[in-house]
């Protein structure tokens, strides 16, 4: 039975109780205890049930490493699954739950797998559930849904806070243990800005947990008295419970820092700011982060009751917390002995120490014996007895197994040996050694991760290195420290190694698993990982059927796919792959390590880019006027639009309907600043457009528009708008909505990459300037009214497809003659700022006239009566300016363009293309469905219907009373009268007339009235 | 060899499971086959595959530079379904659908084929006329598609978050027998079926030349010494463009590093799998547990199989803001894998300058879901020498004649 004791418990303040709930029921802890903890002051020992056989567990270890002890924590929204209990740290009314049982987690029906488990070894769900074929979808994959996962999955939006924060350093320190510390202290003191991170909520690592010394005085001090230092240096930036998840390509790192902080001004729900993810560039990062301990393979090591030595230790001396009461110790190095020696310090009785090594360890094992301890050499546990936590254990020779006694215990604290968590050096691509004297993968110096610079960008330091001993930490820290400083050209400072003692942790045994010749039956109990319930049987079965490999072997049987993500599982199931293949652990490989170290919060990636701040939504300068007049919304790419200012009564297309009938008999008013605006400006600019458009935009006079179409290489239509040129030597370039971006960028490229040495500018001035479009027979006549100084607008003046500056309603700005209805048009862009003020003056002085705003939809609808294109409704990047009419456009003069040398391939030539076209449908009365294809009912060469065309764009015309489409149909142009059937969705034939894309005044004399 | 199945099983499992034998062997090479593939990945494997079982070929070795199955069979996100928009593409990932329908009945190994239904997200009123469209094309491809309202969408996943504020869910294209499959298990199933046929797959075998004659392949280079063949079948995704370099020969196709990601495991919360183009992210819950969720590529080429942590960041943001629920949930492993990317994003099977070598690569982002249709096609160009009606359209001539087959407007991810 574990229990609180009066010795160690550094960290809680025993004056205080904390309630807490675990499972319904009410308990007490201290503040500055983790959960685990707690649960173990309270005499808890089982928390959890593994993943695949539902077997009990107990907590394992002290720290992430923790694969059993995984509880749900809070209730409602907050409830989080999979958190381990060995770092939640205690809250007043905590409230947990343990995970993956049913009904409860003294009596779990899925335990049933347990009794079953030697017909379910590794892989099993490959080699069954095929048959009758349709029951595994019905039957036996949702079964295995059900019963796999851990945690409940949550039910309601996270109410919770997250924030992002980047910034920039000289040295990164994982880890705040005393190499971490000594890193970072001497980075500081040469110069470097240093920040440290610590993912516990208390710093110094193992140091003062082992008991150690620095300069004469516990570790602890040392610990204390370095932290106060760094905080007080403006140097260095210091942050406990912050986990270095991730070292990215180029010195980009992630680390997650815990705040559960109430928000500034207070949240009416209780929301927390719960986590800040930093994004760190750092010049340097040193991996202090220590080592994990390993468990030992043995049968039945998975019970409640058994755990790390290490961990033993921490609850101890951090806690005040025997998680143990007359342990056996199992040990491969000197570390038991040392276990032994402060249970015994702390008035736990220990059963019996076995060790696996057969030579002992000298005065500690004498020193033990003369305490009364029971040392049994070169033995180790055989079997453990006990179902829901451990009862007693049968020793066995390590050799042979064979029984040497049966001890009554409450578990088992093993030890080892350690595996430099190497996480943060592997990442990015650093390698690794076996270094056989520790047995143990530590980073290999010479193979670093490199940064963008080609030198090394992480440094490894104190036990995630290698060194365990706090002499080598200590070491090592400051040469970390030092060589990050010598990198950053910094003069070395002058930094005493303080002395230190420690205890060596001895010789480890070459031993792995006991006993050495297990047999069948045992080793399908010894558990390798023990969330995913992975055994010496099944690691042995994966290499039997060729999954030798060790990512065969991993993938095969599940091994460190956990939730640890294999911390305490990995070199253990190395050494297991090793016996089973004979070959030495080197030989063997390691799976690759990934991001994050351990797990991070979707919640704090996402960071504040969630609801209207998830992609912010861009809006014009007249947006408000549009939300007041009771516009409904259409997203085109960031932006919203207007898609029509529906009145009382009236559906959101009865209202477009109505706005394009007041365009083609009055006015109206659109809101086109959405419309990218780019200023290409230079001496090059004219050569430069030649290069992007296919037409020729150099020869174009100062004041005068050009619709251009732009080609990707392939020679297909990317982009279309028309170009204004401002002056001799700068051009305003309209595109697309969607495309401002992609055009500015692609602009840049070329400029960047092809022709670096031509003087051209590109300036993306979309939202700099308002531009709304008035249209309509009577849209001089509203501008009239509006007042123009400095320009002539009338036919003569300004004809179509002219340009002019002039004071607009007094506000400066200017005026293009271009049209997307095919009305008589102007186009008035002034500085955005001056947007809405224009808009206004335009309604007011407009609405004698009839000015009706009109909205995206009335716009398609006018463009469609009219046949003209819109990019991404009649082009999908499969599309040529031939197949639009548009071939005429090509100017034949240039000899060079982008997208020519792709227009001319052959396919791009075929004549039975399929080409822009109009469509009626025969009935005059049935709208094709956009989309919809059209088949000459024919089979293609798959076997396929035929298909001989497609509706592109397709309206209600109000203008003609009936719907008309846009299409693009096999040889289209050439087939005009001809009558095609398109298919529907719903199985329907629609027949449709091809007719000329142009429906409403063909010859455009409304557009240059 | 033992057959799988219940039975066996039970009898193994009361020996200790000690006589299953190897799932496929580990032989030496031979000096010469009739027919060398290069690459073990679901590709490769399902090309020996169909060529021992449609042709009647077993003289075949697969050699793999590293471990079977290593590449983007197993770095994938698992996902299979065949809403394609252009007929070629619809017509071979459908019948790589269909085949893997009854997949693991074939191999007699559980592939895990679990058709629980694809829906890709309109989110615009562009994307939903763009899904409208694949709908009507599936249509007359014969392809089980339609396009569903958000009411249903939502009726099909509960989390769903339909209503914006940003990007609300207008409907969903939805293939109801696309689905996932266990993607380590389809490169296991085919390797252990193509062991019982007499082919050979030799693991951790690099090839490191091709010898040609008289502009004829007649052999390779390997770390296990040469091997000479008849044809040979270049099935090696990312690393193509180098491995026809030694074949005297370019490829139009780039390599970048694209990333996915999982989530520590939870009961189950999401029964279908949900592509989200707009916002870009797409997501299934494996059997397991875990969400696996696809991640963007770099905007740079590369092999680092890393990635940057932005694509992550991105995807992650636009699924929280999807489905609300998942933000206290946590990533758990990332990883990345290389994809070949051409320019048309689809991918080639084809002859190439060398005689009587083929190759088969550029599936891109797209792969896993085309394996069996892929192996299918693949072994009737590699056998006869011609393509069939499957391969034809995606000859490498195609970039020469401009014959694009361009899925960018449908590719179920606008990356």
């Amino acid at each position: 039975m574990s229990r609180r004791v009066t010795f160690g418990g550094r960290l809680i303040d025993r004056h205080q109780t904390m309630p807490f709930v675990f499972d319904g029921e009410r308990m007490c802890g201290h503040p500055g205890d983790t959960l685990a903890s707690a649960l173990l002051a309270n005499g808890i020992r089982l928390v959890g049930r593994s993943f695949k056989y539902h077997r009990p567990r107990g907590v394992f270890a002290a720290g992430i490493e923790e694969p059993n002890a995984l509880v749900t924590v809070g209730e409602g929204p907050r409830a989080t699954p999979n958190l381990r209990a060995t770092v939640v740290p205690l809250v007043p009314d905590l409230a947990a739950r343990s995970q993956n049982r049913w009904p409860s987690l003294g009596f779990d029906l899925g335990a049933v797998a347990d009794l079953a488990a030697r017909f379910l070894p590794a892989g099993f769900y490959y080699k069954t559930f095929m048959w009758p074929r349709w029951a595994w979808e019905k039957i036996y994959e949702p079964l295995i849904r059900r019963a796999a996962g851990l945690g409940p999955a949550p039910a309601a939006p996270d109410p919770d806070h997250y924030e992002q924060i980047h910034v920039e350093v000289d040295v990164l320190v994982a880890g705040g243990g005393v190499a971490g510390l000594m890193a970072a202290e001497t980075a500081a003191r040469a110069g470097a800005r240093v920040l440290v991170m610590e993912a516990a909520a208390h710093w110094g690592g193992r140091a003062p947990v082992e008991g150690e010394e620095i300069d004469g005085r516990p570790a602890e001090i040392w610990v204390e008295e370095t932290l106060a230092r760094l905080t007080a240096s403006d140097k260095v930036t210091v942050r406990s419970r912050s986990l270095v998840a991730g070292v990215y390509d180029h010195g980009h790192v992630v680390a997650v820092e815990t705040l559960d902080r109430p928000l500034a001004g207070g949240s009416l729900d209780g929301a927390v700011l719960r986590q800040r993810l930093w994004h760190i560039r750092a010049r340097r990062i040193v991996n202090a982060c220590g080592a994990i301990e390993r468990p030992l393979v043995f049968p039945g090591n998975d019970r409640p009751g058994v755990m790390l030595a290490s961990a033993v230790r921490d609850h101890l001396i951090n806690w005040g917390v025997a998680p143990l009461e007359r342990p056996v110790i199992l040990t491969v190095n000197d570390e038991g002995y040392h276990t032994a020696e402060l249970l015994l310090e702390a008035g736990i009785a220990v059963a019996a120490l076995v060790d696996l090594r057969p030579k002992g360890a000298g005065a500690l094992e004498r020193a033990l014996r003369a305490r009364g301890v029971r040392v049994i050499l070169g033995a180790g546990v055989t079997a453990t007895h006990g179902r829901k936590g451990v009862k007693g254990v049968t020793i066995g020779r390590v050799k042979t197994g064979e029984t040497l006694t049966r001890l009554a215990c409450d578990g088992v604290a093993m030890a080892g040996g350690w595996s430099p968590s190497v996480h943060l050096w592997s990442h990015a691509g650093g390698k690794l050694l076996w270094d056989e004297a520790a047995q143990l993968f530590r980073p290999d110096p010479t193979r670093p991760p490199r940064g963008g610079d080609g030198a090394p960008l992480v440094i490894a330091a104190g036990a995630a290195a290698g060194d365990l001993e706090i002499g080598a930490a200590l070491a090592g820290g400051r040469a970390a420290g030092l060589e990050a400083a010598e990198a950053l050209g910094l003069e070395r400072p002058d930094m005493p190694l303080p002395a230190s003692r420690g205890r060596p942790a001895g010789t480890r045994s070459g031993d792995w698993v006991v006993p050495r010749r297990a047999k069948a039956a045992q080793k399908e109990r010894m558990f390798v990982d023990l969330q995913n319930d992975v055994k010496l049987a099944d690691l042995e079965l994966a290499v039997r059927e060729g999954y030798e490999s060790v990512e065969h072997a991993k993938r095969y049987t599940t091994w460190g796919m956990a939730t640890d993500q294999a911390k305490t599982s990995g070199i253990n199931g190395l050494a297991a792959l090793s016996l089973a293949r004979g070959a030495p652990i080197p030989a063997i490989g390691t799976t690759t390590f990934r991001p994050p170290f351990a797990p991070v919060t979707f919640g704090a990636i996402a960071g504040l880019a969630r609801g209207p701040l998830f992609k912010p939504l861009r809006k014009t300068a007249i947006d408000g006027w549009h939300e007041a007049a009771g516009a409904v919304w259409e997203n085109v790419a960031d932006w919203r639009r207007p898609f029509s200012y529906p009145r009382k009564g009236e559906t959101r297309e009865e209202a477009a309907a109505r706005e394009v009938l007041a365009v083609r008999q009055k006015v109206g008013m659109l809101d086109a600043s959405t419309l990218g605006k780019i200023l290409v400006k230079g001496p090059d600019a004219g050569r430069f457009l030649d290069m992007l458009y296919i037409n020729t935009m150099s020869t174009l006079p100062v004041g005068r528009c050009r619709y251009g179409v732009m080609l990707n290489e392939q020679g297909f239509v990317i982009d279309d708008g028309v170009v204004v040129r401002l002056a001799e030597d700068s051009f305003l370039c309209h595109t697309t909505t969607g495309g401002a971006g992609h055009v500015h960028g692609w602009m840049e490229e070329w400029l960047q990459t092809e022709w670096w040495d031509w003087q051209v500018f590109t300036l993306d001035q979309t939202e700099a300037f308002a531009q709304i479009a008035v249209a309509g027979p009577k849209a001089r006549e509203v501008l009239v009214a509006l007042g123009v100084k400095g320009a002539d607008i009338s036919p003569e003046g300004l004809p179509f497809m002219h340009s002019c500056a002039a004071e607009i309603a007094g506000i400066p700005g200017r005026i293009h003659r271009i049209s997307f209805s095919g009305e008589l048009s102007f186009e008035l862009a002034v500085p955005a700022d001056r947007g809405l003020e224009l808009w206004e003056k335009l309604a007011e002085v407009g609405a004698p006239f009839g000015i009706t705003p009109y909205g995206t939809e009335a716009m398609h609808i006018l463009r469609a009566e009219k046949g003209y294109i819109i990019v991404g409704d009649e082009t999908d990047g499969t599309v040529t300016p031939h197949d639009l009419g548009l071939g005429r456009m090509i100017s034949k003069k240039k000899t060079d363009f982008i997208g020519k040398r792709g227009l001319e391939r052959p396919f791009l030539r075929r004549a039975d293309r399929w080409r822009l076209v109009g469509l009626e449908p025969v009935d005059g009365q049935t709208l094709l469905p956009v989309g919809a294809h059209a088949t000459d009912h024919g089979i293609n060469m798959f076997g396929q219907r035929r298909a001989i065309g497609r509706v592109t764009t397709s309206h209600f015309s109000p203008t003609l009373g009936r719907p008309i489409a846009l299409g693009l149909v096999e040889r289209g142009p050439e087939r005009l009268g001809e009558e095609i059937d398109f298919l529907t969705t719903e199985g329907e034939t629609i027949r449709a007339r091809i007719v000329d894309p142009v429906f409403h005044d063909r010859e455009g004399r409304r557009l240059h009235g | 060899m033992k057959g799988y199945g219940a039975w066996s099983l039970i009898r193994e499992g009361l020996r200790h499971h000690l006589g299953w034998g190897r799932a496929w062997g580990s032989p030496a090479p031979r000096r010469r086959y009739e027919v060398v593939i290069v690459g073990a990945g679901g590709h490769g494997l399902a090309t020996a595959y169909y060529l021992a079982r449609n042709h009647g070929i077993t003289d075949i070795a697969v050699l793999e530079k590293s471990w079977l199955g290593g590449g983007n069979t197993g770095r994938n996100t698992t996902i299979i379904r065949s809403n394609y928009l252009h007929d070629p593409s619809a017509a071979i990932y459908e019948k790589a659908r269909q085949l893997y329908e009854t997949l693991s009945q074939e191999l007699d190994f559980n592939i895990m084929f679990s058709p629980r239904g694809v829906m890709m997200l309109a989110q615009t009123e562009h994307e939903k006329r763009v899904w409208q469209r694949v709908a009507h094309a599936n249509v007359l491809q014969g392809i089980d598609t339609r396009f569903i309202g958000p009411e249903e969408v939502k009726r099909r996943v509960p989390i769903i978050n339909i209503d914006g504020p940003r990007y609300p869910v207008l409907g969903a294209l939805w293939q109801p027998r696309g689905g996932t499959a266990r993607h380590d298990a389809v490169a296991w199933g085919y390797a252990r079926a193509l062991d019982r046929m007499g082919v050979h797959i030799i693991e951790n075998c690099e090839v490191t030349g091709i010898r040609t004659e008289g502009g004829k392949v007649v052999g390779v280079e390997t770390g296990k010494g040469p091997i000479d063949c008849g044809k040979l079948a270049l099935v090696v995704a990312g690393h193509s463009s180098r491995l026809a370099e030694m074949a005297g020969f370019r490829l139009p196709m780039e390599s970048v590093t694209l990333q996915a990601l999982v989530s520590e495991p939870v009961k189950p919360m999401l029964d279908v799998v949900v592509m989200a183009n707009t916002v870009h992210g797409y997501i299934s819950q494996s059997d397991k547990g875990e969400l696996v969720i696809g991640g963007g590529t770099d905007g740079y080429v590369n092999y680092t199989r890393r990635g940057a942590f932005q694509h992550v960041e991105e995807t992650v943001a636009a699924l929280v803001e999807t489905f609300p629920v998942l933000g206290r949930l946590r990533l758990m492993r990332q990883w990345g894998g290389i994809v070949d990317v051409t320019g048309d994003r689809s991918p080639i099977l084809s002859k190439t300058p060398v005689e009587n070598l083929f190759v088969n690569c550029g599936w891109g982002t797209g792969g896993f879901k085309a394996i069996p249709g892929s192996g299918w096609a693949m072994a009737e160009l590699v056998a006869t020498g011609e393509p069939g009606a499957l391969a034809e359209p995606f000859a490498l001539s195609r970039f020469r004649e401009g014959r694009f087959i361009d899925e960018s407007v449908a590719a179920g991810v606008a990356h």
